[in-house]
């Protein structure tokens, strides 16, 4: 059973999410795409944001999540016991997101709310590879 | 101008990733939940997603309407619209690593917060592979990033 608060709280936090891409996009003229800036930042790309720019957006994200934390209380997280599932899965991530050019952040909230053809496709296919390797997991016995 | 930009880059981030903390989707395995339809499914993530869009089409209205950003110098905004073998295959290749580990960017890198330790194993992975996609590109001149456009007012 899924508990409605943890719906709303979805929604509350996702309300925050907007906020600060629409802070992005009309204070600094750039698209909140974390993969992007997170490249930018670590220097992997050379197209993009200042890299100043990029690496503030970065080291915001911890930030707020511990600022969340530090006022609520522990925030509930289950990660996979194993560090591999971990290493595997981001180094996949890594190259799709550069390969498509955004993740779920710069595709899925910038681009959909933009109408991009680019990014309602990108998003339809992510969400799409996500189900997909997650069922064939559990069909396999290899779920976390 | 730069580091007035950085500023509010700065305070973006750490909104988005104090909504990302609110939302539970600093959580792999309620990310997870949510791809495993086949499973207990749990709907958050759709409601992040809805609640994330809504402020952004008010902000894609207001920017039609403004010549510059409140700082900086132009809006720096994608310009390629056409869909091509690069995105397709680099969506499918982020949604299988999204399913394996239930994380995607943003909230890996906010996890270091939280979790430090497995959050950097995915991160430092995950900049691996960005490093990988990077040099096997330069080599493949149809693979290059897409550049972006800048209306500069």
């Amino acid at each position: 059973m899924i508990d409605p608060a943890s719906l709303v709280h979805g929604l509350i936090g996702g309300l925050m999410i907007g906020v600060a891409a629409a802070a992005m996009l009309l204070g600094a003229g750039r698209i909140a795409g974390v993969s992007g800036l997170a490249a930018r930042a670590a220097g992997i790309s050379d197209a993009g944001a200042p890299r100043l720019i990029a690496a503030a957006f970065v080291i915001g994200l911890p930030l707020g999540a511990w600022l969340v934390s530090a006022v609520l209380g522990r925030i509930e997280t289950r990660f996979p016991s194993s560090i591999l599932t971990l290493a595997v899965g981001g180094f996949i991530v890594g190259i799709g997101t550069r390969l498509g050019s955004g993740c779920t952040s710069g595709h899925g909230v910038c681009g959909v709310s933009r109408l991009s053809p680019r990014s309602l496709a990108a998003t339809a296919i992510f969400m799409a590879a996500g189900i997909t390797t997650v069922t064939a997991m559990r069909w396999l016995g290899v779920s976390w | 101008m730069v580091a007035r930009s950085a500023t509010v880059a700065l305070l973006s981030g750490l909104i988005f990733g104090a909504g990302l903390a609110v939302s539970g989707m600093t959580d792999p395995a309620r990310v997870r939940a949510f791809l495993d339809v086949a499973g207990d499914w749990d709907p958050t993530l759709a409601f992040v997603m809805v609640g994330a869009i809504l402020p952004m089409i008010v902000a894609w209205r207001i920017k039609a309407r403004l010549d510059r950003p409140l700082v900086g110098n132009g809006f720096h905004l994608p310009a390629t619209s056409t869909i091509d073998r690069r995105l397709v295959g680099g969506a499918v290749l982020f949604g299988v690593g999204w399913g394996i580990a239930g994380l995607c960017p943003g909230p890996g890198i906010a996890d270091l917060a939280v979790r430090p330790l497995p959050a950097a194993a995915f991160v430092v992975a995950m900049l691996g592979g960005m490093l990988v996609n990077r040099l096997n590109c330069s080599r493949t001149p149809e693979l290059k990033e897409p550049k972006h456009a800048v209306q500069q007012a």
